[in-house]
């Protein structure tokens, strides 16, 4: 992975000094909450309901056994022993104090680590596939250009004041597990018929109040012009994206209302001016980034088959995990595991400090040190061997991780809700602990198959309600959380934004909404195979109408 | 009915304004203001502690007093006043079980 050369350390030690110093002049009262807000923000640091939150950058997902070490010390020493992955492959400490961030900060810098970009108007932490460098899947690794791009748009001096947040995401293959087509930009990553390597350029994708699906404005961009396509979408943006209405104020709103076509015609003339010059990305720079995410080298491991096949007769749990938590590895004696921080009844995303320490662990012996986060909150093991799923799933028992609930209807994604969140209008980690209890039993997740649901506690969709085949999204109603149900939503490469389905529903009455849309489908779909997302897109909505409402209708 | 709360500077600690005009770390104990006022009252300690930098967030929010005791209106406040309800060891409400 990455490592820091010595231009990456000094800039972020000296950020480190430079907000230790403006806390210290914060608390010794010498500036004012209006002059610090916008400096600690742009050190990842929020007030919240209960406290302030530090959200830490987790560059692309990507961490090593070290840094995960170092979150599991950070809750340990300065919050309440545990930490929140989020939607964007970061993590969050809902309970530190200010006067402890200096030094949190400073240990975070220990390992290369920060929180910069996780807040404000500027171009945040890029996020990418979470298997990348391990799908079988994958035509290249995205990681390299995330990487280009971290360190392009770090305190980018044109791009630090934007008209809102942006934020970008790559992928590597055509199976798109980073949600492209709902960011600001969305790169992916392919070669052409010659084998060169180069984007499909999508604009103008967001959740929010107003979902929208990206635009695709370039189909191959070879990969020496990365940043000088990229600053031309964000100049374009820059300029003209509106700043006197924080709700207008996206890129999304931008494309959609100056059209995909001319928005298209700007970003290329302004391209033509930027082409060739010193943005071109050498090819020995390329490839020198590249080499820091060169493949792990793997052993030849062919008892893996045979390992598996024993096990998997030994124990049905650990059938049950493999069928659901283990993905295709591009090497086949190895496998792709993903650990799932959705425990039945638990808090989707959080993970104790113990945990954290005992993925690092698994990670040295057994996933040639790498740890991913995925935008779904879970934890991945990219390169297991598949002679070592049994011991390190036997590990993952033993510390409370071994649910076997990858894409089922239990691998919730929920922002925090009111239950932390300052911008909150509902709770939605209740609903999520809810939702999850009621549908506990692994083989009714299974054969009800692959499902993601997706709840938000406000309308700015943390959660990614709008594009979860299930969305639920909290308001508040006079004074009550009242729970909106979306269907048909979706966000890989056939994204789609869901559909509301009618009136919202109580937080007593949400869980039973959910499962009368579940049982509905059960009743309709055409067979097994046919998987929820599917059924709908068949069905439309009529007979989740007619499930969720028809009493109500012949009531009046 | 309104109360005075606000996050305290140093640490973030939601707290509550209360008769002896101090900061408090419960709910329970606050100055209940019933007047317009005592609202006003509140509200100038409020812009005065905010100025000398002791706490942030400062708002007067809107509750009503029970046999059990002062109880928000909004459930936001309310969650602020106990602690996450998917945690039910933090926040305020894990001190009041284990004081």
């Amino acid at each position: 992975m990455y490592r820091y050369d010595e231009f990456d350390h000094s800039f972020v030690q000296a950020r480190v000094a430079q907000f230790s110093d403006q806390v210290e002049r914060r608390l010794a009262g010498e500036i004012t909450e209006d002059q610090f807000r916008p400096l600690r923000l742009m050190n990842g640091v929020y007030l919240q309901l209960h406290a302030y939150m530090l959200r830490i950058a987790i560059p692309y997902g990507t961490l090593s056994p070290k840094q995960m070490r170092m979150l599991a010390h950070v809750a340990r020493t300065y919050d309440k022993g545990y930490g929140h992955f989020t939607t964007r492959q970061n993590l969050q400490f809902n309970w530190p104090a200010l006067s402890d961030i200096p030094a949190i900060l400073a240990d975070l810098a220990s390992v290369e680590m920060h929180a910069l970009q996780t807040s404000g108007n500027c171009i945040r932490n890029v996020t990418a596939d979470h298997f990348a460098g391990a799908a079988a899947d994958e035509v290249a690794d995205p990681r390299p250009a995330a990487e280009i791009l971290r360190q392009w748009s770090s305190v980018h001096p044109e791009f630090s004041y934007l008209p809102r947040k942006f934020k970008i995401a790559v992928t590597g293959a055509e199976r798109d597990r980073a949600a492209i087509q709902t960011h600001d930009i969305g790169l992916h990553l392919k070669k052409n018929e010659q084998g060169e390597l180069g984007f499909a350029v999508w604009v103008g994708g967001g959740q929010g109040r107003t979902p929208i699906l990206a635009k695709k404005i370039r189909d191959f961009l070879p990969e020496q012009h990365l940043l000088s396509y990229v600053t031309a979408i964000v100049r374009v943006y820059n300029l003209h994206g509106r700043r006197d209405n924080k709700y207008k104020a996206r890129i999304k709103i931008l494309v959609h209302e100056t059209g995909t076509e001319e928005f298209t015609r700007q970003v290329e003339a302004e391209w033509a001016a930027l082409k060739d010059g010193e943005l071109t990305l050498p090819e020995s720079d390329i490839r020198a980034i590249e080499a820091y995410f060169a493949p792990p080298s793997l052993a030849a491991r062919p008892e893996g088959d045979e390992a598996v096949k024993l096990a998997r007769l030994d124990s049905r749990s650990f059938g049950e995990w493999l069928d659901q938590n283990v993905t295709t590895h591009k090497n086949p004696d190895y496998a792709a595991v993903t650990i799932s921080l959705k425990g039945i009844g638990e808090t989707p995303g959080d993970a104790s400090a113990d945990q954290m320490d005992a993925v690092a662990d698994l990670a040295e012996q057994y996933s040639a040190n790498e740890i991913r986060v995925s935008h779904e909150q879970n934890l991945i093991l990219p390169h297991v061997a598949r002679a070592d799923l049994k011991a390190v799933y036997d590990t993952l028992v033993e510390i409370g991780l071994a649910t076997a609930n990858s894409n089922l209807i239990t691998d919730i994604i929920a922002c925090p809700g009111l239950d932390y969140c300052a911008l909150a209008n509902a709770r939605s980690i209740s609903v999520a602990q809810d939702i999850s209890r009621r549908f506990g039993s692994l083989e009714r997740q299974r054969e009800i198959g692959e499902l993601k649901l997706k709840i938000s506690g406000c309308i700015n969709a943390c959660g990614h309600h709008h594009v979860g085949h299930i969305g639920i999204l909290g308001v508040e109603k006079k004074g009550a959380e009242l729970y909106q149900v979306t269907l048909g939503g979706s966000g890989d490469e056939h994204s789609s934004i869901g559909e509301i389905i009618g009136r919202g529903f109580g937080p007593d009455e949400i869980g039973g909404a959910i499962e009368k849309i579940v049982d509905t489908y059960l009743a309709h779909r055409a067979d097994k195979s046919e998987k929820f997302l599917d059924a709908y897109r068949r069905l439309g909505p009529a007979p989740f109408k007619e499930a969720l409402y028809a009493g109500e209708a012949k009531a009046a | 009915m309104k109360v005075l709360t606000a996050n305290r500077l140093s640490d973030g600690e939601a707290v509550w304004f209360s008769p002896e005009r101090t900061w408090i770390e419960t709910l329970e104990g606050a100055d209940v203001a019933r007047d317009p006022a005592a609202e006003e009252a509140l509200d100038r300690f409020g812009k005065e502690s905010f100025a000398r930098n002791e706490v942030v967030d400062v708002d007067l929010i809107d509750v009503e007093v029970t046999s059990a005791g002062i109880r928000p209106i909004r459930l936001r406040e309310r969650i602020r006043a106990a602690g996450p309800t998917n945690r039910l060891d933090h926040g305020k409400q894990a001190e009041l079980a284990n004081p």
